[in-house]
């Protein structure tokens, strides 16, 4: 077992690990910050969608040993100081952004990360952005409103295909 | 997966003290390596992160004007900071997902060797050198088939330098679950001719389409490639297709390539 220690969402945190626990399983168990969904453990569904220093990562595919010294965001910090939903959490919930919300807390996350980099995306890069992120409820198209809401932009034009 | 234990080094030179031990492992972003362990089907003892390596960071130019990427660089970084090698960061920018991205390396994506995937082909189409922590090795040599390199036990990917070529365009038609290229096909104009690498088809994993080098250097226009051909019968078959339908594939997307790339 070797020690780490991390800030996460603005808090040090530390933990023993083993080498093979897993950033995911760090975060879930050991600091009981369970919005952080692990739904494919593939790196294939994006549930699981954190920031690590700044950018999304998959945190089942990433040590929490590799994750020692860094700045990590979950879910569990993205709501606003007194506990209202932020920009992207209200427009997913504005646009029915989610059913069963599974992966609601990776979809929100790669939004972050998204708007970031690209403070108002074109429908079709909010699209590619999402690749790595699945939603076996909605079918896309009322998440991708939801961020083209979040960013400020007008979601009218946006049909349901 | 089973446990191990995990170093982190700060130096090369540290990097290859600690796997030296036969069961040691080096680990570039894990996004192949720790879905593969997770699978049981690696159980190394101890797991060497090369991602606290300084030197093995970031995109720069050489003297002779190619484009030197650290082994242990993210392709969300080589798709931002390579634009002096247009069609190397495009290709970057489209391998697997934006998270991915963000872990993955070059380094580890060169030594892993999938025959699905995209940057061996960018490295053998433009003649890269790959640089590690005891030598150089020609793009030629370095790719040997399917999950092998002429990497030696414990060598690190440490550098790998592209020359720029005059036009060049990576073109991949996925397969549409995996998002892994079904065939992937990167063709380079240089001044002394065209390269053209194809990953995603064949059973011995990246290779060099020789007739079409030859029909493009003579003439860099689409239509060179008519009637041109290969046999299916070393390709990959699978569900997603057949050999002669990867064969095929490579016609196509070869065209593609070029008519981007002109």
């Amino acid at each position: 077992m070797t020690q780490v220690n991390m800030t996460v969402n603005g808090k040090a945190a530390s933990g023993d690990v083993e080498g093979r626990t897993l950033l995911s399983s760090f975060l879930r168990d050991q600091l009981k910050l369970t919005g952080t969904h692990v739904g494919c453990d593939t790196s294939q569904c994006g549930a699981c969608v954190v920031h690590v220093d700044g950018v999304a990562v998959k945190s089942c595919t990433m040590l929490a040993a590799e994750a020692d010294g860094a700045d990590v965001a979950t879910i569990e910090g993205q709501a606003n100081p007194d506990g209202s939903l932020n920009v992207i959490q209200q427009a997913f919930q504005d646009h029915h952004g989610l059913q069963c919300g599974f992966c609601t807390p990776g979809m929100v996350m790669s939004t972050a990360a998204l708007l970031k980099g690209n403070p108002k995306p074109s429908e079709a890069e909010v699209r590619a952005y999402l690749e790595g992120n699945i939603c076996r409820c909605t079918g896309y198209h009322n998440i991708v409103k939801a961020i083209m809401a979040a960013s400020g932009q007008d979601v009218g034009a946006i049909a349901a295909e | 997966m089973y446990n191990f234990e995990f170093e982190k080094p700060e130096t090369v030179a540290d990097a290859v003290a600690a796997l030296a031990p036969e069961d040691a492992q080096a680990l570039g972003g894990g996004q192949t390596l720790i879905p593969t362990l997770k699978q049981r089907l690696a159980s190394p003892t101890t797991l060497v992160s090369l991602k606290g390596i300084a030197e093995m960071q970031g995109v720069c130019k050489g003297d002779d004007g190619s484009i030197c990427i650290g082994g242990a660089t993210n392709h969300a970084t080589v798709a931002a900071e390579a634009g002096d090698y247009p069609a190397l960061a495009e290709t970057a920018a489209h391998i697997g997902d934006p998270a991915v991205r963000n872990r993955g390396t070059i380094g580890g994506s060169l030594a892993n060797n999938d025959p699905s995937a995209c940057y061996p082909a960018a490295a053998l189409a433009s003649g890269a050198t790959i640089v590690t922590n005891s030598r150089e090795i020609a793009a030629d040599d370095y790719f040997q088939g399917m999950f092998t390199t002429a990497l030696e036990d414990g060598e690190i990917v440490t550098e790998v330098r592209f020359p720029v070529p005059e036009k060049a365009n990576y073109q991949k038609f996925v397969q549409p679950a995996s998002r892994f290229a079904l065939v992937g096909v990167f063709v380079a104009k240089y001044s002394d001719g065209v390269r053209v690498a194809i990953t995603g088809a064949s059973n011995d994993g990246v290779f060099r389409w020789a007739e079409a080098e030859a029909a493009l250097t003579a003439n860099f226009a689409p239509e060179a490639l008519d009637g041109l051909s290969l046999s299916g019968d070393d390709m990959i078959s699978d569900l997603h297709g057949t050999g002669a339908y990867r064969a095929h594939l490579c016609n196509v997307i070869t065209k593609r390539a070029v008519t981007a790339a002109a």
